[in-house]
């Protein structure tokens, strides 16, 4: 028994020495929020533009990879950040944990993927949308929304879900997008009667457009990607933008302060603001930073760019004690159970 | 770790007569002086890491109580508060009475199939808790099997939380009280029934009593299991929010560490609460096989077996099925609306590019854990109930063993990234390894092999160290020769059960894994979010029947092995 246990002891401590993959290679560690089955094709990218790096990969959800790089910002473990919402890079910004760098060509980017002022810490390669899914099959002669104000149609009371804000970036990028589309008066009193309508707010932003995917719902207010993808595994759904605009985000890349391989992240910053990441990206996203790409996913609804909210950022990140603070006394506190 | 392989270290020949004394009180200093640095540097400071985040704001500035108010003064968190004990309340209420007549029909009835039984009320451990939120779905969901059978009422709120806790804390009740019943003194019985007491009776002072602090732990488990659970209302919870939901909210919806930290230390108040009344049992507990005991064998009733096996089949028909649907369900090309059956869900390659490397990784990280964690686990108990010596330190390693049962993965996941990724930490080369997923998943899983150890420990009689001290014989001979082969049936529970739960862990670890260390319960998590439902069942299926094997071989390893080494309890 003794030696089983020693062996066993020998095999943790060996574990925990970290390997080496490759001598020639260097690894670099990126944490990302991407959809899993866009990484191979991205490391596979970097690597062809960035030889000599290794990419190692970190995927989470975006509200739970945000919570870790800054639950390690003593020591942080990242090298660079790919793919992640721009309002935690903000966040990390603010935290002083981003290094200042702006990467080759990064200045013919679309504007609203750069930040406004400097210094310059992060850059933007794709926007994401918060979508309605609609569910035809459940529909029950509910017609297909085309404004947010269909949604208020007393049909489909108790049929609606939507990322609670406080839980997921999507909900507050929708109540961010609402507020400032709409105005806030406005914003506010479409989200009253919406609330009238809403089954649930669920904790994560892609689960609505599963849930109204399969039917457990009728509709979902979600991340777009996963609408698209959804209707094409075959599910029974509309991806709809009402024709009022809605609220987007942008995913960013960044460099984290202190990498000891800081030269070689450089260059795949570099690579993120380059022709070919913002066409690779176009596999999961419709709008890219890149000028002049178009991209038309499967499924994925047409004229998006032209609807997107005028978003700022900067608004979304400023205010987002206080809206969220709002909604919580508004919506939060009726949130009894309803059955 | 050192510390458990000490006592076998150590030969009776080393203690020579004379100094037996002086030598084992040194001996047992440093063993529980060792026991109590181990479960402060894995249980104390990672939470002492995050729970003094609590005074602090935001930006690490000291505010003293001002989040306490904050949240206090929060219109929510009176209903969270009020929905968690509400929930936990009523799935205790549940679970309690039920698994205690199913460990009562396993140990004191002459059913058959007791194995089998046993095992199936393990199913709910061996599966991934998204598991048993997705076959409920399939079953009692808007597009649910058996939707009829809601009356209209919703699945998504308290009702699917309490059906999907209790099946979820089931099999932890049944193993406490397993083993609670597991030992008795059969002469009591005879007694009782030589003077013709009723069957009622009996039961009410006899096997009620005996079973009293397994029952007073199992409660204590399930309910601090119900309150600290995320996962589940996160699935099912819809729009009714639990403490457990608030704490997910703070910290990975808005990063807010101090926040979050408050309702982790809310949490933690059952666990506290746990701890002290757990002391006051223990002083009114005597032990339920002294020395001279004879071990209670149940004799064949018809009426009774016929009733009792009824009932466990009912309870396991409704355990089981859900399961074998969601089995099912990983089949399906696209539910509810393409029913075709399909492998292509178990190409996890092609869903997630850790594909089944991820299952490799959770196989190691769940053999190490139980190899490593029954041992610290067992000893630390050993050391705890039996040694009579530094009662203060034994009371705060009973303490600090107790508490992880109260922590919600997720705080204790990101306390270990606030300690061990601190840069004055010495440990730090472990962050980011297999090593720190080995070393907080046994903390994590802790108080549950703590409890069913003390439960066997407690049944077994002090005078057995008595006797040995009076032989000269040191504690660690008596802890080899006789008290590790008695309960070498709970040593192999605790180790299953870590070995399980390390499978199907995700809430602590998901802050904890690295680009090479990636877990299967992760990949499930990652599968589902991304909408590959069916894969995310299906790798969890792969996880089940890994764990249902396991259980299935130590249930033979019981029969074969124990079966005749255990031949003791029998006369």
């Amino acid at each position: 028994m003794k030696s089983w246990l020693a062996t066993a002891l020998i095999g943790a401590f060996a574990l925990a020495i970290p390997g080496h993959a490759n001598a020639q290679k260097t690894k670099v560690t990126v944490y990302t929020a991407l959809e899993n089955d866009l990484l191979p094709s991205f490391k596979a990218s970097i690597e062809k533009a960035v030889p000599e790096a290794d990419v190692s990969w970190v995927r989470d959800s975006t509200g739970v990879i945000t919570a870790r790089f800054l639950a390690e910002k003593d020591a942080p473990k990242a090298d660079m950040v790919i793919g992640l919402a721009a309002s935690s890079l903000l966040m990390f910004d603010k935290a002083g944990l981003l290094e200042t760098y702006e990467p080759k060509g990064a200045a013919t980017l679309k504007p609203a993927f750069r930040p406004s002022k400097a210094p310059y810490t992060w850059t933007g390669t794709a926007a994401y949308l918060g979508v309605v899914c609609f569910n035809t099959a459940e529909a029950k002669g509910v017609p297909v929304p085309v404004s947010w104000n269909d949604l208020h149609n007393p049909a489909l009371k108790g049929k609606i879900v939507m990322p609670h804000p406080a839980s997921s970036g999507t909900g507050y990028l929708m109540v961010a997008g609402w507020l400032q589309g709409m105005g806030e008066e406005a914003g506010w009193k479409f989200m009253d009667g919406l609330h009238e309508n809403i089954g649930a707010y669920l904790h994560s932003g892609s689960a609505p457009c599963v849930q109204a995917a399969r039917g457990e719902r009728t509709v979902g207010l979600a991340l777009d990607m996963r609408g698209a993808s959804e209707k094409t595994k075959g599910a029974p759904i509309e991806v709809i933008i009402p024709k009022e605009g809605v609220g987007w985000e942008v995913e960013a890349s960044a460099v984290v302060k202190g990498s000891k391989v800081a030269p070689i992240a450089r260059k795949i910053a570099d690579w993120a603001a380059s022709k070919e990441a913002s066409e690779l990206y176009t596999k999961g996203y419709a709008i890219v930073a890149y000028p002049g790409i178009e991209a038309s996913p499967k499924n994925y609804p047409a004229d998006a760019e032209a609807k997107m909210v005028k978003n700022d950022l900067a608004w979304m990140a400023e205010n987002r004690e206080r809206v969220l603070a709002e909604w919580s006394k508004r919506y939060d506190s009726k949130a009894a159970p309803k059955n | 770790m050192t510390d458990s392989v000490q006592p076998i270290a150590i030969t009776p020949a080393q203690a020579r007569i004379g100094s037996v004394r002086l030598n084992e009180r040194h001996v047992a200093g440093a063993l529980i002086l060792a026991l109590c640095a181990v479960l402060v540097l894995i249980i104390a400071l990672p939470l002492w890491a995050l729970l003094s985040k609590s005074l602090e704001d935001v930006n690490g500035r000291f505010v003293g109580l001002a989040n306490f108010i904050a949240y206090a003064t929060t219109p929510t968190l009176i209903s969270s508060l009020g929905n968690s004990l509400f929930v936990a309340g009523v799935t205790t209420a549940i679970v309690i009475p039920v698994a205690f007549l199913y460990a009562y029909a396993l140990r004191r009835s002459c059913i058959p199939g007791k194995g089998l039984f046993y095992a199936a009320a393990m199913v709910p451990v061996f599966a991934p808790s998204l598991l048993s939120g997705l076959a409920l779905i399939y079953v009692f969901g808007n597009q649910g099997l058996l939707k009829s059978w809601m009356m209209g009422a919703s699945l998504y709120g308290p009702i699917g939380i309490i059906a999907a806790e209790a099946l979820y804390s089931f099999p932890h009740a049944v193993l406490i009280l397993v083993t609670a019943l597991a030992l008795s003194d059969g002469r009591l019985r005879e007694a009782a029934e030589a003077m013709g007491t009723t069957r009622w009776r009996m039961f009410r002072t006899i096997t009620l009593p005996g079973a009293r602090y397994g029952l007073i732990s199992a409660t204590f488990v399930v309910f601090t299991l119900v309150i600290t659970d995320f996962g589940i209302p996160k699935v099912i919870g819809g729009q009714f929010s639990v403490l457990a939901t608030d704490a997910y909210r703070q910290v990975v919806g808005q990063q807010n560490f101090p926040m979050g930290a408050v309702v982790g230390i809310i949490l933690l108040v059952p666990a506290v609460l746990a701890f002290f009344v757990d002391r006051l049992v223990k002083r009114r507990q005597s032990a339920m096989l002294s020395a001279r005991a004879v071990p209670y064998a149940p004799k064949p009733e018809p009426g009774r077996d016929i009733a009792l096996l009824g009932f466990v089949i009912l309870t396991t028909l409704a355990i089981v099925a859900p399961y074998a649907i969601a089995v099912w369900g990983s089949f399906v090309t696209y539910w509810p609306y393409n029913l075709a059956l399909t492998l292509n869900n178990y190409d996890f390659a092609a869903f997630d590019p850790a594909g089944w490397d991820a299952y490799r990784n959770s196989l190691l990280l769940a053999s190490l854990t139980a190899v490593i964690g029954t041992t610290l686990i067992f000893t630390g108990a050993y050391l705890i109930e039996k040694l009579k010596l530094f009662p203060r330190m034994r009371a705060f390693a009973q303490f600090l063993a107790m508490l992880p049962m109260a922590v919600p993965g997720l705080v204790l996941g990101l306390g270990y990234v606030f300690f061990f990724n601190a840069t004055w930490n010495p440990l730090g080369f472990l962050y980011g390894t297999l090593a720190i997923l080995v070393i907080n998943t046994i903390a994590h899983f802790y108080t549950v092999g703590h409890i069913t150890a003390l439960t066997s420990l407690k049944q077994i009689d002090g005078e057995f160290e008595a006797v040995s001290a009076s032989l000269k014989v040191p504690f660690w001979s008596t802890f080899r020769r006789v008290t590790a082969p008695i309960c070498l049936p709970a040593i192999l529970d605790i180790g299953v059960y870590v070995f399980v739960n390390a499978l199907t862990t995700v809430s602590a670890v998901i802050f904890l894994y690295g680009a090479e260390t990636k877990l299967a319960s992760i990949a499930i998590v990652h599968m589902d979010e991304a909408g590959a439902i069916a894969s995310a069942a299906g790798m969890a299926t792969v996880i089940m029947l890994t764990a249902i094997a396991v259980k299935l071989a130590h249930v033979g390893l019981d029969r074969l092995v124990f079966g005749r080494l255990q031949q003791w309890r029998q006369r």
